[in-house]
This record gives structure tokens, C-alpha cells and sequence, in this order.
């Protein structure tokens, strides 16, 4: 943060993060202040007459009725370029391993560092030439990041104009790699650096918004084959304490179809965090073999730090994401978890003592939501230089929201507000959580609004939705049925109800029960996924083939090719669409041997 | 005990202005120079002196709130001194063994505690990239717990209870057994081997019954000399159980990043806890949240249950073991709900349990342990570990829906199969989780699990690998 004392106000009331100061003439609206002796960073969240009203993103215990306010004239900004893959923020962009070196264990007050290593050197090589005219997003030359991404250094937004010098080498951060002048040669020149700074609360622009077209494929099986979620798209996942909300983002954070991963830990736990941190570095991206690490970018601001700075850590977050993005990357975004953040405005509202809403949450809950949510998207990027086509680069932002609703009751402000802006919902279920059904997802009150049948035809295989669409009938009415045998017993069912009863079993519990924490089970490729889908499938085909040649219903449970489709998950992705293959063909031989044409 | 720091200021400046006493709050008029959060020492009328917190301070005055209950306080004699600093507490090694008050003053009749460092009770947030991931497996002795709600160094795990069910009978339990198995097998029964071990005890509004009764405990035990305990009792000033937990964990964490203890905390009754929150709130007059409780205290109770855990290089370590009680037995009331989104897993007991003489009445379907997974397996307890507790889980899942089934229909209606999974799940609860007060070792826990699913055949296992099935299942069918 950049800092140009323009004036100095003084605090003339305190209560908690909510601060009050006087003699602040020319600060706006969220703009960054500096509050007391200790330089606590803050932010203005309402100005009226000669009185400014402040969020301290620190602990104010301490600050003293009439210590300084300074106004540095910034909004809250987050500093871009490379280095942020692998790093460990805080909400507000502080590098959390480099203040570990400077002030230890704990996380002390009114400490700052540079978000980006200064003094690492990265080698620049331009794509443009001098002379040659750029416009705001053009592609000025690359930078290698990590082994699988390669940093774009773009022309900032709103600037245009004709290279003056660019230049190939080792460059830190914050040395200009070219100069770029006004085009009709009159003007300033600016000078660019790798580094762009951007206002988190403010979207990055793009040329063109578009509908997303592809699912994010997840490896989890119950969202990839019943509720994918879009390149580009946003989804929730609901459910009360220990239903798995973190396994499951951790999963996707895991095994995602992305080239970049910006994970927000905002009020949660200390100890997820270190989870990700010890993991990730030693897990493998099934897709490029690198180290998950190298494109991951955490934010951490976990419960026990200031209320404040869980606001802001999800802007930083989702900026961070659209700057990739921008680069013409597909990331995804897991903001774990939303219900923290929501409560953050709500004590800060409360404390600025305005009139609450629902539940104690501000009016603007619904409102702030939606414009978070509406960052996602899938879109041509800025800027015409892009690495393949003419029509510009494409890149998409996925937003996966965690929601923590209390007592696990989904009528709550937060949960209804998400739901009404985001396209998917993954409902989880106390109960099935409690039989220990993981991935807990709920398949009766979950959804998808995007529907990809043309790309899974395309990509994975033409009876794709046909079979997709069976199971989740059959999974509804085994719900239908077990209530009839919760009320008069399972003698009262006929065979065939008999029959979508086990076969239903089967697939509750041989496809979507998904281990988080079983090395050859965690991922599941979209192609062994149909294969034990089809598998299953066809299972309940030939029984109910069986039933109409009145084989009794015990013979075909009985068969011991149910063990082996119970044990489809065992195998190791490579093999497993042959070993499952070998699977259907027992089926049919099995059958046949019952005297099934 | 809770002091003041040498004062910053070169002068300190007595106020008689208190305009407003209004339960546990007082208002101070006409200050200068006050800071938020500051300690203030209130001189009674009597010369009583009392320690009290700024919570709100602007230009002209500041409310205050008071410890130790506004009683004896008038508004013309009553002086206030603003001290400069915030709450600290005078900590040392020589508060083990010692039983102090609950703002950590000794209440033993023993010497006053003098202070190696004071610290901030309130503590500041651990680094979350300086943590290590928990992984190191405490074995409990109970089988509910270590077979499927694993505990490990580090961990912070609640015990959600109801009136009347023995929370503080199974936390003593715990306490006396818990010990790290691998490394070191020396095998003591209680501390954990040769490691140096801690245990911190915050009574938060409890009862003189349930005090005498840990008192007690930790005496047989022979643990006393290695324990600190904080007693507020149910008769103590409420708004002092607001200081009682904090003062404990500042202990706790300088016993462990200090001088390198594993400590143990028990705070016993969160519940209390956060009705002092609620009565600190209403009378602020703030905005009340779900059922009166002020909206922030998720993130106040987060500044307690975060302050546990592992610090990279340093070999101490704190557990957390916090007992709170459901108001009604109700789950998803906001004490048990928050306390739920911010440990790692509950362990919640059953009054329907312990009416049927099962002790310790865990229920283990609700219990959950988020860190268990790191803390099992081979090198730690055993390979089949988490396929053996995925197994239990299913089946007596499966038992307990057939029990309500049968309630209907009548057992006669089930299926062979399905009678063998009632039986199952009865036998679960009567010798699996009803062991006592025997101390088990893992290795028996999984053995006994081996043995009750033992009659179910090999096929309806699906959540255990073969290789396990073969190795551990005893009557092949």
C-alpha cells in the first residue's frame, strides 16, 4: 500500500472494530486510513459530516481516544503479479510465511510486508515489440511462474499506447520492463512493472461476458455425473457442523479441472489452513503432475483473527482469481466458508447501530451476495494478443461458497440469499453424514441449473445423460419407497419395487459414496465414473429382465458379481476401465447363467 | 492473578464521574486519554477494589464493564483508575499444582504467585502458516472415542452434554488416561509416558458438587502437581467467567510454547460461559442475535477454541477439551452449534443412553473427530483402523434405523440379515461403547470391534478392504 499522507484526523469514539475519527477532510469512501499510534489499517465505511467512520482490520484493544488516523488515499488494493501462486495471505494481502520470519509464532499488530517477494528475479521474455501499439489486456511478454502456468504480464486496464522500450531479462517485481507511451506520441509514458495494483472491491473488466459451456469437472462422482458445476459458474454448499463442507472443498481444491486454485479459509480453522499447507505441496495434479502447490493460492483468516479482515479476505480472494483469469486461465475460487463473512457484516453493521434486517444481517446482505457471486464467469478477456486465437483469450472464474447455516436449518438469510444468485446446490445432509455417506450431498434437494448434455455426449460417451438421468430417477424412488416401507414394512413391496430398492442400495453406496481419504478412490476421472454408472445400469437392466422371466429377486442379489461391482472403486484410474469392462461382462454372463436371454 | 503492568503514564488519574450503574456496566464521564479494552480499577465506597474492562469508550465517556459485580458501588464515592493497559496475567511454572480463583488469584492458602511473565490474556492469533497439522494419536482409554472419534495432540474437541449426563465423569476419565501411544510405551497409567505433561482445569459457574469432584479426581490420580486450576463457581460473579477462560488458556499456552508441556485443557461449563456473554450483551443493549446471544459470538468463541494446537520447532503442544451442556439437549442451540463450526468434531452424549445404563453414554452417530484421520493408521494405531470405524458406523447406522422399523412391524417382519444387524447394533452399544470405567488400549478397542462384527458375513463388510477381512475376520461364512 503506497502511502501519500495527505491529512491526519483524530479518534473520537472506539467500539471494537468500528472506530470514529474527526479532521479527515479528503478521504472517500473505502478508502485505506491508518488508525492510531500503531498503524492498524482500516478502511472508511461511511463519511458524514467531518465525522469518518472506520473498519479496523486489526485488534483495537488499546487505541486511545484521540491517537492519529492517517489517510493514505488508497482503497484497499491488492497487489498482482508473479509470486502469488504457493503464497499464504492474510485478508488484507500480508504475507503470512514472511511475517512468521519477522515477528513469530503469533500474528502481531500493525505489522506489514510486501505481498510479492522483492527480491526474487524472475526471467521476462516480451511478446511485443517496440513501436508496436497495445491496448489495456494485450499480453506485453511471459513470465514462467510455476511449471504449469506461465504469468502473463498484460498491459494494465485503462491503458493504451505505443511500446517505447520493452526489454528481455532478469527483472524483481517492481523494476519497469517497458515503457509504454501515448500513442499520438504527445502524452506521459507510463511504465510498467510485473506487478499491477487493483481495488479488490472493484470487478477486473473484460471484453465480453459469455454463457458458460463446459462442466468443472471435479472427480468427485455425485457432482460430476448428477450436479456439475460450470467453467465459469458459481455453486454453494450448505450443511450444518460436521457434514463435510471443507472435506468437500478441499476435495475440489484437490482434484479440479483448474489451471489455478484460490482458496479462502475466511473464519475458519487454524488447523484446515496447516492442512492445505502440509498437503499440498506433496500432492500431485492428476492433470499436469506438478505439485498441487504451484497452483494454489491460500487466503487465510482463520476464526480468531480480526472480524474485519474476513470481510476483505474474500474480495482479495475472488480479485486474485480474475487477474488469472484475465491471463486466460480457468480458475476456481472455494470461499470457505461465506456464512463467516456474512456475520462479519453483520456485527460490523451492528455496530454502526444500523437497522437490521433478517436475522440481525444487514439490509445489504442479499445485495453484497449477488455481487460476489456475479464475479464468476466465463469471458473473453481484454487485450487481442493471445496465445492461439484472434478472437481474443478465453478465461473463467468458478466460485464454490461454503455456507455454515446454524443448526444446519437452510431457511436462514445467508443459505436463502446464496442460493437465489448461485447455479448449483449441494445440499448436505446431517443425516446421511451421520451414517457416514461421504461426499454427504443430499441427491433429492441438491441441483444444477446447467445443463451439459451436449458436451458429455461429445466428450465422454452418447448415452451419457440417458444414464445419468435413470440413476437419479431410481435414486427418487427409492426415497418414495422407503417411506412406504417405514410405514407398513418391506413385505407390502413388490419385487420389482424390491428390485430398485437394492439396486438403488447399489448405487448409494457403490458410486456415490466417495472416500475423501482413500488414496485410489479420492479422484474419480469423468470416464471411470461412467464406467461404473454404466456398470450399475446395466445391473438393474438384466434384473429386471430376470424378474420378468420370474427369477426371484433373492437369486440375483445372491449373485457374487454384486461384490465385484461393490469393489469398482478399487481401481486404479488406468486400469479401471478395462477391469470394470470385465465387470459388465460378468454381469451378462452371471444373468445368463441364471437363464436371462 | 490477574495485574496491572507498570503504567505507561506518568500519572494516573482518579474520575469520580460515574453518570450511569446499570447491572454489570458502569459509565464514566468526562475522561481523557482511555483506550479500549483498557483494565480499570474501581475503588468501592468501602475500599473494595475491583477490576473492570472498557468496552465502549468515545470523547466524552466510556462504559465500563465489571468483573466482579457492581453491588456496594454508588455514584458520587466510587473512584475509577484507568490503569493503561489491558488485562494480564502473572504467569509461571510454579502455578502448577496451585488452585486459583477465576481471575487467577491463588485461593489455596498458598503464597501469592510470583510472576515470571505477565502476559495478555487475551492472547494474540498463532500464525496459521507457523501451525503443524495435529497427527499424533491420545489414546483415551474409551473406545467410542479412540476407535471413532479419535483425539489427537493439538485437537480441540468438545463433550456436548445435558443435565444430569456424567460429561464430567467421562473428562475426568480422559484426563487421568489419556497418554500418547508410539515412541514411548512405558506405559503409565496416567500423563503421557516420560513426556513432560500438563493439565489446566477452568471451572467456568460450576457447582461446589462438581468442583470437589475433579478436585478429588486429580488428587487420586496423583496429578495435582502438574495440574492449575481455575474455579469459578456457580456462586462467583458471572461476568468473571468471561476472564476465567482466557486467564486458563494464557496458562496453558505459556506452560506449552514456553517451557514445552503437552497441556491438556478442561473447560468446564461453556454454556456458563456464554450466558455471561449474553448478560454482558443485553445490558450494552446491543442488537441480539439467534435466542439473545449477541451476533459476535461466534467470533468470541473462536478467540478461546483457536488457541489450541501445534506450533512449528516447538515441542509443546494444546489439546482442548471443552465441556458445555445443550441447553434442553438441543444440538443445534447456538452454543453447541457454534462451538460445533469451530472445534475439530463433538462428542455428544445420549440421555436415551445413559437411561439404559450405558456408560459412558456416547452417542456415536452425532460425535464426530475431524483430525482423526491424521492420527490413525499404520506406525500410529493399526491399518484397518478407519475401515473397521467406517464399518462400525454403517452397521449400527443401519441397527438404529431398523429399530424403528421394528417398532412398527415387529421383529418377526426382518429379514435374517436384517435381525443380524439389530443384534449387531444392540451388542455395539452394550459392550463397544458401554466398557465403564476400564481403560482400554487401541489394540483391544479394534480387537473388540473385529469381534462383534465377526457375525456378519464377509460381503456385507463393503467398507473394509478385503486384505483386512482376511486377516481380521474370524468366522468366514
Amino acid at each position: 500500500m503506497n502511502e501519500t499522507e495527505n491529512n491526519l484526523g483524530k479518534i473520537i469514539r472506539i467500539a471494537g472494530p468500528v472506530v470514529r475519527a474527526v479532521g479527515l477532510e479528503n478521504v472517500r469512501l473505502y478508502d485505506v486510513v491508518r488508525v492510531g499510534e500503531l498503524g492498524l489499517v482500516g478502511e472508511v465505511i461511511r463519511l458524514s459530516e467531518g465525522l469518518t467512520t472506520i473498519q479496523v482490520y486489526e485488534d483495537t484493544s488499546g487505541i486511545c481516544v484521540g491517537e492519529p488516523v492517517r489517510s493514505t488515499g488508497l482503497p484497499l488494493v491488492v497487489q498482482l503479479g508473479p509470486g502469488l501462486l504457493e503464497q499464504v495471505y492474510d485478508g488484507l494481502q500480508r504475507p503470512l510465511k514472511i511475517l512468521a520470519e519477522g515477528s513469530g509464532e503469533f500474528i502481531q499488530r500493525g505489522v506489514y510486508a510486501s505481498p510479492l517477494p522483492e527480491d526474487k528475479r524472475w526471467h521476462f521474455t516480451p511478446r511485443v515489440s517496440v513501436g508496436e501499439v497495445v491496448g489495456a489486456g494485450d499480453i506485453l511478454g511471459v513470465v514462467p511462474e510455476s511449471r504449469t502456468i506461465e504469468h502473463r504480464i498484460m498491459v494494465p486496464p485503462h491503458q493504451r499506447g505505443r511500446v517505447v522500450s520493452i526489454r528481455a531479462g532478469e527483472f524483481n517485481v517492481n523494476e519497469t520492463v517497458a515503457v509504454i507511451g501515448s500513442e499520438n506520441e504527445a502524452g506521459v509514458e507510463a511504465e510498467i512493472t510485473l506487478v499491477q495494483r487493483w481495488p479488490v472491491r472493484q470487478p477486473r473488466p473484460c471484453q465480453t461476458r459469455l454463457a458458460p459451456r463446459e462442466p468443472l469437472l471435479t472427480g468427485t462422482r455425485i457432482i460430476d455425473a448428477f450436479f456439475p458445476v460450470a467453467k465459469g459458474g458459481s455453486a454453494i454448499i450448505p450443511g450444518g457442523f460436521g457434514t463435510g463442507k471443507t472435506v468437500t472443498e478441499h476435495s475440489l481444491a484437490r482434484w479440479a479441472d483448474a489451471d489455478v486454485v484460490v482458496y479462502v479459509g475466511c473464519g475458519e480453522r487454524g488447523n484446515e489452513m496447516t492442512e492445505v499447507l502440509e498437503e499440498f505441496p506433496k500432492l500431485e495434479d492428476p492433470r499436469t503432475g506438478a505439485p498441487l502447490m504451484e497452483r494454489t493460492v491460500l487466503i487465510a483468516n482463520t476464526s480468531n483473527m480480526p472480524v474485519a479482515a474476513r470481510e476483505a479476505s474474500i474480495y482479495t480472494g475472488i480479485t486474485i482469481a480474475e487477474y488469472y483469469r484475465d491471463m486466460g486461465y480457468d480458475v476456481l475460487m472455494l470461499a470457505d466458508s461465506t456464512s463467516r463473512w456474512g456475520e462479519a457484516l453483520r456485527e460490523i453493521s451492528g455496530r454502526l447501530e444500523e437497522m437490521p434486517g433478517e436475522e440481525g444481517y444487514p439490509a445489504y446482505l442479499a445485495a453484497r451476495l449477488a455481487e460476489f457471486y456475479e464475479r464468476s464467469g466465463r469471458v473473453i478477456c481484454l487485450g487481442n494478443h493471445g496465445n492461439s486465437d484472434t478472437q481474443g483469450r478465453m478465461g473463467s472464474v468458478s466460485v464454490v461458497g461454503a455456507v455454515s447455516p446454524p443448526g444446519g436449518d437452510f431457511s436462514e438469510p445467508v443459505t436463502q440469499n446464496s442460493m437465489r444468485v448461485a447455479s448449483t446446490f449441494w445440499a448436505l445432509d446431517y443425516d446421511l453424514s451421520r451414517r457416514r455417506h461421504f461426499p454427504a450431498i443430499n441427491w433429492t434437494s441438491s441441483y444444477s441449473l446447467y445443463n451439459f448434455r451436449d458436451w458429455f455426449e461429445r466428450e465422454v460417451a452418447t448415452d451419457w445423460d440417458e444414464l445419468s438421468h435413470e440413476a437419479m430417477a431410481l435414486l427418487q424412488r427409492e426415497v418414495e419407497l422407503l417411506e412406504i416401507v417405514q410405514l407398513v414394512g418391506p413385505d407390502a413391496l413388490a419385487e420389482p419395487e424390491r428390485a430398485v430398492l437394492a439396486v438403488a442400495r447399489m448405487l448409494r453406496e457403490d458410486f456415490l459414496q466417495q472416500s475423501a481419504y482413500r488414496d485410489v478412490d479420492r479422484y474419480c476421472s469423468i470416464q471411470k465414473a461412467y464406467w461404473m454408472l454404466k456398470t450399475i445400469m446395466d445391473f438393474y437392466h438384466h434384473t429386471q429382465a430376470a424378474l420378468e422371466s420370474k427369477i426371484p429377486l433373492e437369486r440375483v442379489t445372491a449373485l457374487p458379481v454384486v461384490s465385484d461391482i461393490a469393489r469398482m472403486k478399487e481401481f486404479q484410474a488406468d486400469a479401471a476401465e478395462k477391469e470394470i469392462r470385465a465387470i459388465m461382462d460378468r454381469v451378462q454372463f452371471s444373468f445368463a447363467d441364471l437363464g436371462v436371454a | 492473578m490477574l495485574k496491572t503492568m507498570p503504567l505507561p503514564r506518568l500519572f494516573t488519574t482518579e474520575y469520580r464521574t460515574l453518570s450511569q450503574i446499570r447491572g454489570p456496566l458502569i459509565f464514566v464521564e468526562r475522561i481523557a486519554d482511555v483506550a479500549y479494552n483498557e483494565i480499570v480499577e474501581i475503588i468501592a465506597p468501602d475500599g473494595d477494589v475491583r477490576i473492570g474492562q472498557v468496552l465502549e469508550v468515545d470523547k466524552q465517556r466510556c462504559m465500563v464493564r465489571i468483573f466482579l459485580g457492581t453491588s456496594g458501588l454508588d455514584l458520587e464515592r466510587t473512584r475509577i483508575r484507568f490503569t493503561g493497559d489491558v488485562a494480564r496475567l502473572g504467569v509461571s511454572l510454579s502455578m502448577l499444582g496451585r488452585v486459583l480463583n477465576g481471575s487467577g488469584q491463588p485461593i489455596d492458602g498458598g503464597p501469592p504467585i510470583i510472576p515470571e511473565r505477565s502476559l495478555d490474556i487475551n492472547g494474540l492469533p498463532i500464525n496459521p502458516s507457523m501451525r503443524t497439522h495435529p497427527s499424533e494419536f491420545i489414546q483415551t482409554g474409551v473406545s467410542a472415542i479412540d476407535g471413532l472419534n479419535t483425539l489427537t495432540r493439538g485437537q480441540k474437541l468438545p463433550i456436548f452434554s445435558g443435565a444430569g449426563l456424567p460429561a464430567n465423569e467421562l473428562a475426568a476419565q480422559i484426563a487421568s488416561h489419556a497418554r500418547v501411544v508410539g515412541g514411548n510405551k512405558t506405559g503409565e497409567s496416567e500423563g503421557e509416558g516420560s513426556e513432560p505433561f500438563a493439565v489446566v482445569f477452568a471451572a467456568i459457574g460450576i457447582t461446589q458438587r462438581e468442583t470437589s469432584f475433579f478436585m478429588d479426581q486429580f488428587r487420586a490420580s496423583d496429578a495435582m502437581d502438574r495440574t492449575v486450576l481455575f474455579v469459578n463457581r456457580a456462586d462467583d460473579p458471572s461476568i468473571e467467567r468471561l476472564l476465567t477462560p482466557r486467564a486458563a488458556l494464557t496458562v496453558a499456552e505459556y506452560l506449552a510454547f514456553t517451557h514445552h508441556r503437552h497441556v491438556l485443557i478442561i473447560l468446564t461449563d461453556m454454556t456458563n460461559y456464554c450466558e455471561a456473554l449474553r448478560e454482558i450483551a443485553a445490558a450494552s443493549e446491543e442488537v441480539p442475535g439467534r435466542r439473545g446471544y449477541p451476533g459476535y459470538m461466534y467470533s468470541d468463541l473462536a478467540s478461546l477454541y483457536e488457541r489450541s494446537g501445534r506450533i512449528h520447532g516447538n515441542p509443546g503442544s494444546v489439546t482442548q477439551l471443552v465441556i458445555l451442556t445443550m441447553p434442553d439437549d438441543d444440538i443445534t442451540h447456538p452454543i453447541p452449534d457454534l462451538t460445533g463450526y469451530i472445534t475439530e468434531g463433538q462428542i455428544v452424549l445420549s440421555r436415551d443412553l445413559h437411561r439404559k445404563g450405558i456408560s459412558p453414554p456416547i452417542d456415536v452417530l452425532p460425535s464426530l473427530s475431524r483430525l482423526m484421520n491424521e492420527g490413525i493408521g499404520t506406525g500410529k494405531t493399526r491399518a484397518d483402523h478407519r475401515s473397521v470405524a467406517d464399518q462400525l458406523y454403517a452397521l449400527y447406522a443401519e441397527g438404529r434405523d431398523l429399530r424403528r422399523l421394528v417398532a412398527i412391524i415387529g421383529e418377526a417382519a426382518l429379514s435374517s440379515e436384517d435381525r443380524r444387524v439389530l443384534n449387531f447394533a444392540r451388542r455395539f452399544e452394550e459392550i463397544f461403547i458401554g466398557q465403564g470405567v476400564v481403560n482400554r488400549e487401541i489394540v483391544e478397542t479394534l480387537d473388540q470391534a473385529w469381534e462383534l462384527l465377526s457375525p456378519m458375513p464377509v460381503e456385507l463388510l463393503k467398507r473394509i478392504p478385503k486384505e483386512f477381512t482376511e486377516q481380521y475376520h474370524k468366522h468366514k461364512t
